[in-house]
């Protein structure tokens, strides 16, 4: 038995990745960050303290078992580590790399609290991309059940959700408008941050599973929600078409010609390839001074995108400080060292026209911070008199998304105020066998939390079908204790056998 | 659930440069309905270009589309697109129906590429028990398609060509003039084709508040309401063709705002163009029988480099 482990004992200095250099990399869209090599892993696994109470394990939104994982990499058991991480997170590859570890369970790590926290992301990076290296792929004992299960949107959500659907024997498939699968991770995640190879092994492993992929299928308008479950034969539908009706900023000159969405923008290059036009047929708009409005992680990858696609001079426009800006601090910590110009407490009152219906610059206005507002952060405050102009040709838009109104235009599911389907604490809609999980029911939000949602999902399906797996307390006698009018206890038949 | 590998299974030209695919799709041709798009891929290097749905059949299961060879995509599609091809995808029925409402007495207009669109819903309304006027314009006789499906499913039919060579001389607005005067008591005019020509339609009913829907083109990527390249000014509202239409009230789109975004690409997609031309006569100085293996005709071929000289594909639409 090892010594135990102190907060003094262990390496104090967090593990540093390799990164390509920021002036190279900005004319690429290979990899930012080249993960961990077998020794960087091992060294980063000796920081983990292996503490009791696992504060890491709850900031996690789907509970992946971090100290037992860390434990194995240490042991240096790169298999068994990638199986513990796989009986709760499918996608390890990608998550290592997209989710915004530090408000999660680097944000909670003990060891945080006076170093560094233990790099847990990119330990998780190391482990899937190993797997892929490897070929490893755990497929599970897979007890084939008679029910069939819909899937509307193949993005984190709808992938979460497939993976354990499959696993419990149902007969999945997913439907995908765009042709090809991935949803977000595929048309807004650019490959430098989320290598397109990195999703398609991820895809393949479903497959291997045998979760079936429908692409060009548009659910709503090909078929409805409602004839998936009276014509088609599907026993549960799960909607995780996401949130991707981005928002405009509503100033004079939004529709000039230079004015774009970040979705659109990234869906060119990433997806459609407009990077590689002509030998791609989508033309990329392509600046050459360029300016970014907001600061998420969507606003952060247009602005490294822009740089890649070879603009001269790219700006982030921010109405707040950097303090507040959603984006994860790694995201704009690359923007910056790439050559990124922020302007932070800055807000756009107009585009400005080049007389022929072109953008030629921006005016904005200085901000300062005022009281708190519902959000909790500091509203930003126009400074009177302020105004300034600026030149710019290309103006990227990444101010956040709405509610898709597709599945409201087409279905029976209720929908909250905003137009997000409303979905209760299980994730059921007011459709029976309909559930509902990611950024449509609550709106933008992160990969993780979205598979997350995806595989709360999940669960509730299981139940609602009466499936019963080992994952899956007796869900029974709620304070309710009937579902969609029926005893719960009722529905909670043991698992079908099918001969 | 039938899927479909996107096959063509007929194909018709109309002139050198209108083509008409039929594209095997059951389970589209199922849930298809007037006024409604697709967005389609010819293959995996492809754009993503919306077409209007030309008509459909449940009974044969295909989606038809009448397309105009103005663009790269689509005239390599000209090329490319033979009975027993597949196309790389095809996704929809997608945006909102049009409302093939209670209107007694109707006037469908089409223009150009709008002739072939405009044809499900003068049907649709038809089989609302509506009285039907079809306006149809082309530059010349030559062009002309389709007017025997449409004689059949109207009550009236005027066809209009810029140099008189078939039906009336003149504009679809002189059409639109002729049924006006002919008839006081329209109750509604859908209108498809170039945005100036629909532009020039709302404005010849605008004094007579004759409610007049227009069927908008904007350029799309991916046709789900997702990247917001489709939108558009009506009255004081910006709404995005794609999920929010396509059908707009005319006398409300701001077509001058229109015509501006689709100009947006022009620079790019012409040299896309050149580029590609560039490439398909080198084909032909190495060997002309890979285009005769294509099928294409000597006519065809000259037509084709005739073409390359077309300005932007709007500008010579009738009503313009």
């Amino acid at each position: 038995m090892a010594k135990k482990k102190t907060i003094r004992s262990i390496p104090q200095e967090r593990t540093p990745m390799r990164e390509q250099d920021p002036q190279t990399r900005a004319k690429n869209f290979e990899e930012v960050a080249c993960g961990y090599s077998l020794e960087d892993a091992a060294r980063e696994s000796e920081r983990c303290l292996m503490c009791p109470d696992e504060p890491c394990i709850s900031g996690c939104p789907v509970g992946i078992d971090i100290p037992g994982f860390i434990q194995k990499i240490n042991e240096k058991n790169f298999r068994g580590a990638y199986d513990i991480l796989t009986d709760t997170n499918l996608l390890p590859s990608i998550c290592g790399r997209v989710c915004p570890q530090e408000n999660q369970c680097e944000g909670v790590c003990t060891v945080g609290d006076s170093l560094e926290a233990v790099a847990i992301g990119r330990l998780e990076r190391f482990v899937g991309d190993t797997a892929i290296k490897e070929g490893w792929v755990n497929i599970p004992y897979i007890e084939p059940n008679r029910f069939k299960v819909g899937i509307v949107g193949s993005g984190p959500a709808g992938m979460a959700c497939a993976a354990d659907m499959a696993k419990a024997g149902c007969d999945v498939t997913v439907y995908e408008a765009f042709h090809q699968p991935g949803g977000v991770l595929k048309y807004g995640i650019p490959d430098f941050r989320l290598p397109n190879e990195v999703i398609d092994a991820e895809i393949n492993n479903l497959k291997k599973f045998g979760v079936k992929f429908e692409c060009n299928t548009l659910v709503g308008r090909l078929f409805t929600i409602e004839q998936m479950i009276d014509e088609m034969g599907f026993n549960a539908v799960f909607v995780g078409v996401g949130a991707g009706y981005p928002t405009m900023l509503n100033i004079p000159g939004d529709s000039l010609n230079g004015v774009l969405s970040a979705n659109e923008m990234l869906t060119r290059c990433n997806l459609m390839r407009g990077r590689d036009f002509p030998n791609f047929d989508t033309p990329q708009p392509i600046g050459k001074r360029v300016a970014v409005v907001g600061a998420g992680n969507t606003a952060m990858d247009a602005t490294r995108v822009s740089l890649r696609l070879g603009s001269e001079k790219v700006y982030c426009v921010y109405r707040r400080s950097r303090t507040e800006a959603p984006a994860r601090a790694e995201e704009v910590h690359h923007a910056e060292q790439e050559g990124v110009e922020f302007h932070w407490l800055t807000a756009p009152v107009a585009v400005l026209d080049d007389g022929k219906g072109n953008v030629r610059g921006m005016r904005c206005v200085r901000m300062e911070l005022g009281e708190p507002d519902d959000s909790g952060r500091r509203r930003p405050v126009p400074v009177a008199g302020s105004e300034f102009d600026f030149e710019a040709d290309l103006i990227i838009y990444a101010i956040g998304t709405n509610a898709n109104p597709i599945m409201g235009q087409t279905s029976k599911l209720k929908l909250n105020k905003w137009g997000y389907i409303g979905a209760d604490d299980k994730l059921a809609t007011s459709v029976a066998g309909v559930f509902a999980g990611g950024d449509i029911v609550t709106g933008a939000a992160t990969v993780i939390e979205a598979m997350g949602a995806g595989r709360r999902a999940a669960r509730s399906m299981k139940a609602y079908l009466g499936i019963r797996d080992a994952g899956l307390p007796y869900i029974g006698g709620d304070g309710a204790g009937t579902l969609f009018g029926i005893d719960t206890r009722e529905r909670n038949f043991a698992r079908v056998r099918v001969a | 659930m039938e899927t479909s590998n996107f096959e063509i299974v007929a194909r018709e030209d109309f002139s050198d440069v209108t083509y008409l695919l039929e594209v095997r799709h059951p389970l589209m041709a199922k849930a298809a309905k007037p006024g409604q798009f697709v967005i389609v891929m010819l293959n995996e290097h492809g754009e993503r270009i919306p077409l209007t749905i030309a008509d459909f059949d449940q009974k044969k299961g295909t989606i038809t589309l009448v397309i105009q060879a103005v663009g790269k995509t689509t005239k390599q599609m000209q090329q490319e697109c033979r009975v027993g091809t597949r196309l790389y995808g095809m996704v929809g029925p997608m945006g909102i129906p049009s409302p093939v409402s209670h209107a007694k007495k109707v006037v469908c207009v089409g223009g150009g590429l709008g002739v072939a669109p405009i044809f499900p819903q003068a049907r649709g309304f038809k089989e609302a028990g509506a009285y039907v006027i079809a306006i149809l314009g082309f530059r010349n006789k030559d062009l002309v398609f389709w007017e025997d499906k449409f004689r059949a499913c109207c009550d009236e039919l005027i066809l209009c060509t810029n140099d008189g060579s078939a039906g009336m001389k003149g504009m679809i607005t002189d059409g639109i003039k002729v049924a006006l005067a002919g008839h006081s008591d329209i109750d509604e005019v859908v209108a498809i084709g170039p945005p100036v020509m629909m532009k020039a339609c709302a404005d010849a009913t605008r004094a007579a508040k004759i409610k007049t829907m227009v069927s908008v083109n904007p350029i799309m990527v991916d046709g789900t309401g997702m990247c917001g390249g489709c939108r558009v000014k009506v009255g004081d509202q910006v709404k995005f063709a794609c999920v929010d239409g396509p059908d707009f009230d005319g006398h409300l789109v701001d077509f001058d705002d229109l015509m501006l975004r689709l100009s947006r690409y022009t620079k790019v997609e012409k040299e896309a163009h050149e580029r590609w031309s560039e490439s398909c006569r080198m084909t032909k100085q190495v060997g002309p029988s890979a285009l005769d293996a294509l099928g294409l005709s000597k006519k065809g071929r000259a037509a084709q480099s005739e073409l390359l000289e077309l300005p932007d594909p709007f500008e010579d639409a009738p009503g313009g």
